[in-house]
């Protein structure tokens, strides 16, 4: 049962940057209609570097991993490292085999992310 | 009775090993297997009698043709229809209920009417009326769940009685017969009595759940219109059947145009075919079809009255296993006799995608989500169950490997 491993029950039950930000520069949110795995994710951006990170969210356990394991690689990060960060590069911290069944979960908070980069950009300009 | 472990050998998957796993099979409710004698008819259909019907004078298209119609011969006699004319194929339920929506709803439903269904359907038996309430400016009505802690899961059927008796304007009661998620059965008997009391209302059952569960017989439900598939009984994907009584059939327009549903032909413009043909535009799914014939049979063999008491037999055992495992709550009504082999459960702390996902790691088929009933989702107050549902090749043993796998994954995310 290589996708429980300990890291991903650990991020599960213990989620970081859990909790919803005061004053956040973007709030995204997502769901995953098929198996219910909901998302919303709050950034503070300053100097164009990410300076406080929250989030909330229920499902699965992939789901919510991912999102608290994504959320401590990229707090203080600069937007376009950010921006640059890749699924790959997702995948290597998550550590298991991800099952095409599963993409869905594992990529959830990722494309938050994405998402919420875009949208930065979008009004900074 | 029958013996679940002899039907079980009937079913060649059944026998697959996966990783030195026998497989489990716990997902019927979304598609049953198949047994050999389906498989092999569908084979022998291509082998032997491959040909379009309706309009081939040679040998192998008569054989095709009286094979295609035998099946509508057995599904009337299957759900106690009047006549064959009352029976179309169509590819599911889903379509079955949306060639209601598209002909009958078109003629029948006005600004103003009122279309009620119940919080327990699925998509296939929602959007298509939520569509024709949009398009036509009626009201979608919902029969809720009843709030008493004694009946829960069950339709409040006061609220029914109370809403038909204070709104006239009721044109359509669409309603599922047993629900996916939470294996209730509605008295649709009783409501198909309320709807016609009304005087021009009608009613639609979605039979997807029930009829390979339970005895059908259209003319004691006194139903309108009753649609099913194939494959969750037993039978090959792409076919469905929906029963309409016929003086409805014979007023509603075509739901697709072309080949084979229509009589005259001019440049400009056509009569239709006799029923049931009208609704059956373009070379059907003839293999299928003739190769439900022998899914029907096969329940037929074993008996309705024996498949629903072994189901009972399997929810008694499951229910009595699964209500003693801490921290999990199932999501069924209290009495067996009010549901069908399809049990709804959660596990606080383990989300029903881990649970199925953990239950694979032991080649248990079973599904995790919000099984296509959103709105029920909500109306429960959870984001999705697990669900174990049952068919006539299940056994007690089945179920044991399912409660090992519970137990596994509570002990994997450490919940007590
Ligand atoms: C209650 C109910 N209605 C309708 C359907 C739709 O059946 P189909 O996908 O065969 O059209 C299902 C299938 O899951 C069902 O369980």
């Amino acid at each position: 049962m290589d996708l429980y491993a300990e890291n991903i029950l650990d991020h599960f039950q213990n989620p970081r940057n859990h909790g919803r930000l005061d004053k956040p520069t973007i709030t995204v949110d997502d769901a995953n209609p098929l198996c219910g795995d909901k998302l919303v994710l709050d950034l503070t951006v300053e100097n164009s570097h990410i300076k406080e990170i929250g989030f909330d969210g229920s499902g699965c356990a992939i789901s919510q991993a991912a999102m608290s394991i994504l959320t401590e690689e990229i707090l203080h990060k600069s937007l376009t490292d950010a921006e640059s960060f890749s699924k790959d590069e997702l995948y290597k911290l998550l550590g298991v085999a991800i099952s095409p069944a599963r993409v869905k979960c594992a990529l959830l908070g990722y494309t938050l992310l994405k998402k919420a980069i875009i949208l930065l950009k979008h009004q900074a300009q | 009775m029958f013996d679940p472990h002899l039907v079980k050998k009937d079913f060649p998957i059944l026998s697959r090993v996966i990783e030195n796993k026998p497989l489990v099979y716990l997902d019927s409710a979304s598609t049953s297997q198949k047994p050999q004698s389906v498989i092999d008819a569908i084979t022998n259909y291509y082998a032997n009698s491959n040909a379009n019907i309706h309009r081939g004078v040679y040998t192998i298209a008569q054989e095709a043709d009286a094979a295609y119609e035998a099946t509508r011969e057995s599904v009337k006699t299957f759900i106690n229809a009047k006549s064959t004319e009352e029976i179309i194929f169509t590819r599911n339920t889903t379509e079955g209920i949306n060639l209601v929506a598209y002909t009958w709803a078109e003629q029948n439903i006005h600004e103003g009417d009122i279309i009620i269904v119940s919080a327990l359907e699925h998509h296939s038996n929602l959007i298509p009326w939520q569509q024709v309430a949009i398009k036509k400016n009626a009201r979608l009505e919902v029969i809720p769940l009843s709030r008493n802690p004694e009946t829960p899961y069950l339709l409040d059927m006061e609220w029914l009685k109370k809403y038909l008796t204070e709104n006239k304007s009721v044109k359509l009661i669409a309603i599922t017969h047993a629900s996916n998620v939470t294996g209730t059965i509605n008295p649709i008997k009783e409501i198909a009595s309320l709807a016609h009391s009304l005087g021009s209302a009608k009613i639609l059952i979605d039979g997807a759940q029930s009829a390979a569960h339970l005895p059908i017989d259209v003319q004691d439900f006194d139903c309108d219109f009753f649609a099913f598939s194939s494959h969750k009984m037993l039978g090959p994907t792409g076919v469905g059947i929906l029963y309409g009584k016929k003086n409805l059939l014979e007023e509603m327009p075509p739901f697709l145009f072309g080949g084979d549903m229509i009589r005259e032909v001019h440049q400009r413009d056509a009569t239709w075919n006799d029923l049931p043909w009208k609704f059956e535009a373009g070379t059907q799914n003839i293999a299928d079809v003739i190769a439900f014939k022998e899914a029907i049979t096969y329940l037929t063999n074993l008996g309705m009255e024996n498949v629903r008491q072994h189901d009972q037999k399997l929810i008694g055992y499951a229910r009595a296993k699964l209500e003693n495992i801490k921290n999990l709550k199932l999501h069924i009504p209290k009495n067996d006799t009010d549901m069908t082999g399809v049990i709804s459960f959660a596990i606080s702390g383990i989300h029903p995608h881990d649970i199925a996902e953990i239950f694979n790691s032991e080649n248990v088929c079973i599904r995790g989500g919000n099984h296509c009933a959103k709105p029920l989702m909500e109306s429960i107050s959870v984001p999705a169950t697990a669900r174990i549902s049952f068919s006539v090749y299940n056994t007690e043993e089945d179920i044991d490997i399912a409660i090992e796998a519970i137990m596994k994954a509570k002990k994997i995310f450490n919940i007590s």
